[in-house]
C-alpha cells in the first residue's frame, strides 16, 4: 500500500516526540528519547582525561615550578608553540629550571603531547575550555606567570590520574630506598 | 559483477620477472615494485591492464617523490577482478623536462590525482584531458611540494626547530614573514586581469537550435557552492544544465587545503599524529589507526593485544558513527531536515563520550601511538562500550531502518538515481561504500587484512543496482557488520599492556617506502611514507578516499536532473577536510 512507509516511519518519530518528555534529562546509554543539555544552563561533567591547553604545575609549599627546562615539550611540540628560554647562574652556566615559557594559545592543537612526554611531569592538560580573548598577542600568548597553577589545582581537576600519579612516586621512592 | 572477484585474501604479486615481459623498458623490479622508462609507461601500463594474465584493473593511489636527481611518480595498483594485491608502477623523469605521460585514459581513476601531482609537484602529464591545478589557484607561485620550495612562515627544513629551546624568545610567525610580502605570483602573471576560467560559458549550437521537434532549453552554466549548505563543505559543483538535466560537471576543490603534506614532511613522525584526526574530522580514530599501522610496516613492531583489540575497537565505532551520520545528512539534503541526521548525532554523541573518555578529546583524538595506544580505556568505557555495541545501537539501528527503508518518497528519489556500473566504478577507483553500493565485494579489512581483522567473522555488503538507494543500504548493513565485529572485540577484550616496548616520543624509522592502505568509513586511506631514516618522513602522501571518489561524481550526475546532484553528492559522503587536505 502506498504511504505505508510514511506511516511507519512517522510512528517511528512520535515515539522518539514521546519518549523525550518520558526519559528526561538522562544522557546513557540507556536513555530514550532525545537528551540535550540546556548548555550553559546544564553542563556535563567532564571526563577525567578531558584535555584543552597545557599549564605548568608549581608546588604551592615551596613555590618552585615542577619544570626543569629540558626542553621536551618544545621539541614534541607539533604546531610548535612552546618557546622555553633556560635560566642560567652568573656563570653562564644552565640552570635546571625555566627563566622564560611561553605557550601560544592560539596555535596550541591541544594534542597533549608536551603532558605525555615531560619527563618531570611538570606540564599537564587544564580543563577549562572557556578561553576568551580580545586579543592574540595580549590575551593568547600565556607566559610563565599565567601558566602556572599549583599541584593542588591538578589534583582537584583530575583526581584519579593525581593518585595514580603519587602511587607511581611512592613506588618508585620504596624502590630506590630498599635498593 | 560481483561473483567473478576471488573470495578472501588477496594473492600476492607473483609476476616476478618483469623485464621478461617488459624487456628494455624496465629500470629495476621488484616482484611487487616496477619501474619504467617514460617513454615506455602508457603501453606498460595498458598491458598491465589489458593483459588477461595480469588484470591490473584498479589504479588506487597516484603521487610522487621529488629525489635530488629526478622526480619519481607512483602508482600504485591492484587487480580487483584477480584479486591481486599491491603493485608499485613508478616511472621517473628529469627534474629540468618533467613530463610523463598521462595514464587516465587508461585508468579514469588517475585523473584528479594526476591533477594533483600537477599541482603540488610541477609534474606535466602528457594527454591528460583537463591538466589545471586542482587544490591552488593559477595565480599560486611554485609548487609546494619540490623540496626547494619554502612557504611563506619558513622556518627551518625540519621540526623541532632549533629557535624554540634553549633559548627560546616568543616570535609570532607573522613577524617572519610580514602581511603583504608573503604573496608572489608566477612569473608574468597579473592578478587584476586575470580572469578565472569558469566564465566561459557553453554555447547551444546552431544545429541544436535548428531542431524544431526538440524542447528549445538554454545551456545555462549554475555554480553550486562553494557556500551552499548541501555540499557538506567549502566544494563548488560547476555544472552546466541543458533545462533541468546536468549534462557536465566539474568539481573544483581546494578551498579547505591546509598543506597537510607539506607540513607533514616538516613534522617528526609523532607530530603527524594529531595531524591526521584533522583529515577526515569525522573518523579521527579511524585516520589515526591508518597513519599508525602504516608507519609500523616500517618500523616492523607489533601492538601488543590489548592495544589491537582497543584500536579496531575504536575504529570499528567510528565507521557506525560516520555511516550514521552520513545517511542523516543524506536525508538532510533529500530534504528529511534534520530528523534523520538529529537522530544519528545522538548516537554520535555518545560514541564521543567514549572517545573522549578514551583519549581525553571528543573529535581530535590523537589516540593512537606506534606500537600501541596512548591510554587504556577506562573500566567505565568498557562498560559504555558494551552498552552501546550489544544493547543500544542495534536497537537504534533497527530502528534507523524502520524509519527510514521504506519511505515511499525515499525510494521515489534514490532508487534508480545516480547509478554507478561495477566496471565504472573499479575504473574510476571509487572505493567504500561507493564500490560496494555498485555490487564489486571488495573490502580492504577482508582482501588485505591489517591490525587482527582477519580474527573476526563479518561480511562484505554489497548492493546490486549501483544507485543512491544501494549505497545507502550498504552503509546500513555495514553499521550491523561493525556491530558484529564489534561484539566479537568486546567479548574478547584481553587484559595487559597497550604499548609495545617504551614509549618514545623520536621513532627510528629505516630507510624505505610503504605505501600502507586501511578500509576508512569513506574508503581506502592510504599512506604514503618514504622514509630515509632521518627523524622526519621525506614524503608523505595521503590518498584520501573523499577526494578519489569525486571523480565518479560526473559520470553519476551526468544526464540526472539537478535536484538529485545534491542527492548523489551525499550518496558519496565526502568530507572537505580529507578532499583539500
Amino acid at each position: 500500500m502506498l504511504g505505508k512507509g510514511i506511516v511507519r516511519g512517522m510512528l517511528v518519530t512520535f515515539k522518539h516526540f514521546v519518549e523525550t518528555y518520558l526519559y528526561r534529562g538522562s544522557r546513557t546509554a540507556k536513555a530514550r528519547g532525545l537528551f540535550t543539555v540546556q548548555y550553559p544552563e546544564e553542563r556535563l561533567p567532564l571526563p577525567e582525561r578531558y584535555r584543552n591547553l597545557p599549564f605548568l604545575l608549581y608546588d604551592p609549599e615551596t613555590g618552585e615550578p615542577r619544570c626543569v627546562a629540558c626542553g621536551m615539550c618544545a621539541r614534541v611540540c607539533p604546531p610548535q608553540c612552546i618557546w622555553i628560554k633556560r635560566a642560567k647562574d652568573e656563570a653562564g652556566k644552565p640552570l635546571r629550571k625555566p627563566e622564560e615559557f611561553v605557550v601560544d594559545a592560539s596555535v596550541c592543537m591541544g594534542c597533549g603531547f608536551c603532558a605525555e612526554f615531560c619527563p618531570s611531569d611538570a606540564i599537564r592538560m587544564d580543563k577549562d575550555y572557556r578561553v576568551i580573548a580580545f586579543d592574540r598577542r595580549k590575551d593568547l600568548v600565556w607566559p610563565l606567570e599565567r601558566l602556572l597553577k599549583p599541584t593542588t589545582y591538578y589534583a582537584a581537576i583530575c583526581p584519579t590520574m593525581w593518585a595514580e600519579e603519587q602511587a607511581e612516586k611512592a613506588a618508585k621512592a620504596a624502590s630506590k630506598g630498599g635498593a | 559483477m560481483a561473483a567473478d572477484i576471488p573470495e578472501g585474501k588477496e594473492a600476492l604479486v607473483k609476476e616476478a620477472r618483469w623485464s621478461t615481459l617488459f624487456g628494455e623498458a624496465v629500470l629495476a623490479e621488484k616482484p611487487d615494485e616496477l619501474v619504467v622508462e617514460r617513454s615506455h609507461l602508457a603501453e606498460v601500463a595498458k598491458r598491465l591492464r589489458d593483459d588477461p594474465d595480469l588484470g591490473y584493473d584498479y589504479c588506487t593511489n597516484v603521487t610522487s617523490v621529488d629525489y635530488p636527481d629526478y622526480f619519481e611518480v607512483v602508482y600504485h595498483l591492484l587487480s580487483i577482478s584477480k584479486g591481486k594485491g599491491l603493485l608499485t608502477l613508478k616511472t621517473r623523469t628529469p627534474k629540468d623536462d618533467p613530463v610523463v605521460p598521462s595514464l587516465t585514459p587508461i585508468w579514469p581513476a588517475a585523473n584528479f590525482q594526476e591533477r594533483e601531482v600537477w599541482d603540488m609537484m610541477g609534474v606535466r602529464f602528457e594527454g591528460h584531458p583537463n591538466l589545471r591545478r586542482i587544490l591552488l589557484w593559477e595565480g599560486f607561485a611554485g609548487h609546494p611540494l619540490r623540496k626547494d620550495w619554502r612557504e611563506p612562515y619558513y622556518e627551518e627544513d625540519h621540526k623541532p626547530f632549533g629557535s624554540r629551546w634553549p633559548d627560546g624568545v616568543y616570535t609570532p610567525a607573522e613577524t617572519r614573514t610580514p602581511w603583504g610580502r608573503n604573496v608572489q605570483y608566477p612569473p608574468g602573471w597579473d592578478p587584476d586581469e586575470w580572469e578565472p576560467p569558469d566564465l566561459e560559458l557553453p554555447t547551444v549550437s546552431a544545429a541544436e537550435l535548428s531542431d524544431v521537434t526538440a524542447l528549445k532549453t538554454d545551456r545555462i552554466l549554475v555554480n553550486v557552492g562553494p557556500q551552499h549548505p548541501s555540499t557538506h563543505g567549502v566544494f563548488r559543483m560547476k555544472v552546466t544544465l541543458e533545462g533541468e538535466t546536468v549534462v557536465a560537471l566539474e568539481p573544483v576543490m581546494g578551498y579547505l587545503h591546509r598543506c597537510h603534506e607539506k607540513i607533514g614532511e616538516r613534522n617528526l613522525y609523532i607530530q603527524n599524529i594529531p595531524f591526521t584526526d584533522r583529515l577526515d574530522y569525522i573518523t579521527a580514530m579511524a585516520n589515526n589507526l591508518g597513519y599508525v599501522t602504516t608507519v609500523e610496516k616500517l618500523l616492523g613492531i607489533q601492538p601488543p593485544p590489548r592495544a589491537e583489540f582497543l584500536r579496531v575497537i575504536m575504529a570499528e565505532f567510528t565507521r557506525v558513527m560516520n555511516h550514521l551520520l552520513a545517511i542523516g545528512f543524506l536525508f538532510n539534503d533529500l530534504g528529511l531536515y534534520f530528523t534523520a541526521a538529529l537522530y544519528g548525532i545522538r548516537e554520535r554523541e555518545l560514541i564521543l563520550d567514549l572517545f573522549e573518555m578514551a583519549s581525553g578529546s571528543r573529535m581530535m583524538c590523537n589516540y593512537m601511538r606506534f606500537g600501541g595506544v596512548a591510554h587504556d580505556l577506562p573500566e567505565e568505557g568498557v562498560q559504555l562500550a558494551r552498552d552501546l555495541a550489544f544493547d543500544r545501537l542495534p536497537r537504534v539501528v533497527e530502528e534507523f531502518e524502520r524509519y527510514l527503508n521504506e519511505i515511499e518518497i525515499f525510494t521515489a528519489r534514490t532508487v534508480g538515481v545516480g547509478v554507478l556500473p561495477p566496471e565504472q566504478a573499479i575504473a574510476l577507483g571509487a572505493s567504500g561504500p561507493v564500490l560496494r553500493g555498485s555490487g564489486v565485494k571488495y573490502d580492504i579489512r577482508k582482501f588485505q587484512p591489517y591490525s587482527i581483522y582477519e580474527e573476526f567473522e563479518f561480511d562484505i555488503p554489497t548492493g546490486t543496482r549501483g544507485d543512491v538507494y544501494d549505497r545507502y543500504m550498504v552503509r546500513i548493513q555495514e553499521i550491523w557488520q561493525s556491530l558484529r565485529i564489534l561484539k566479537q572485540a568486546l567479548d574478547r577484550l584481553p587484559g595487559g599492556e597497550i604499548q609495545a616496548g617504551k614509549k618514545a616520543w623520536q621513532v627510528k624509522v629505516p630507510a624505505g617506502e610503504v605505501y600502507g592502505r586501511v578500509e576508512n568509513p569513506k574508503g581506502e586511506l592510504g599512506f604514503f611514507i618514504v622514509s630515509d631514516g632521518s627523524p622526519n618522513p621525506y614524503r608523505y602522501h595521503i590518498r584520501s578516499p573523499s577526494f578519489v571518489n569525486l571523480t565518479a561524481l560526473e559520470p553519476m550526475a551526468v544526464g540526472q536532473k539537478i535536484a538529485d546532484l545534491v542527492v548523489i553528492l551525499g550518496s558519496i559522503d565526502i568530507t572537505l577536510g580529507e578532499v583539500d587536505r
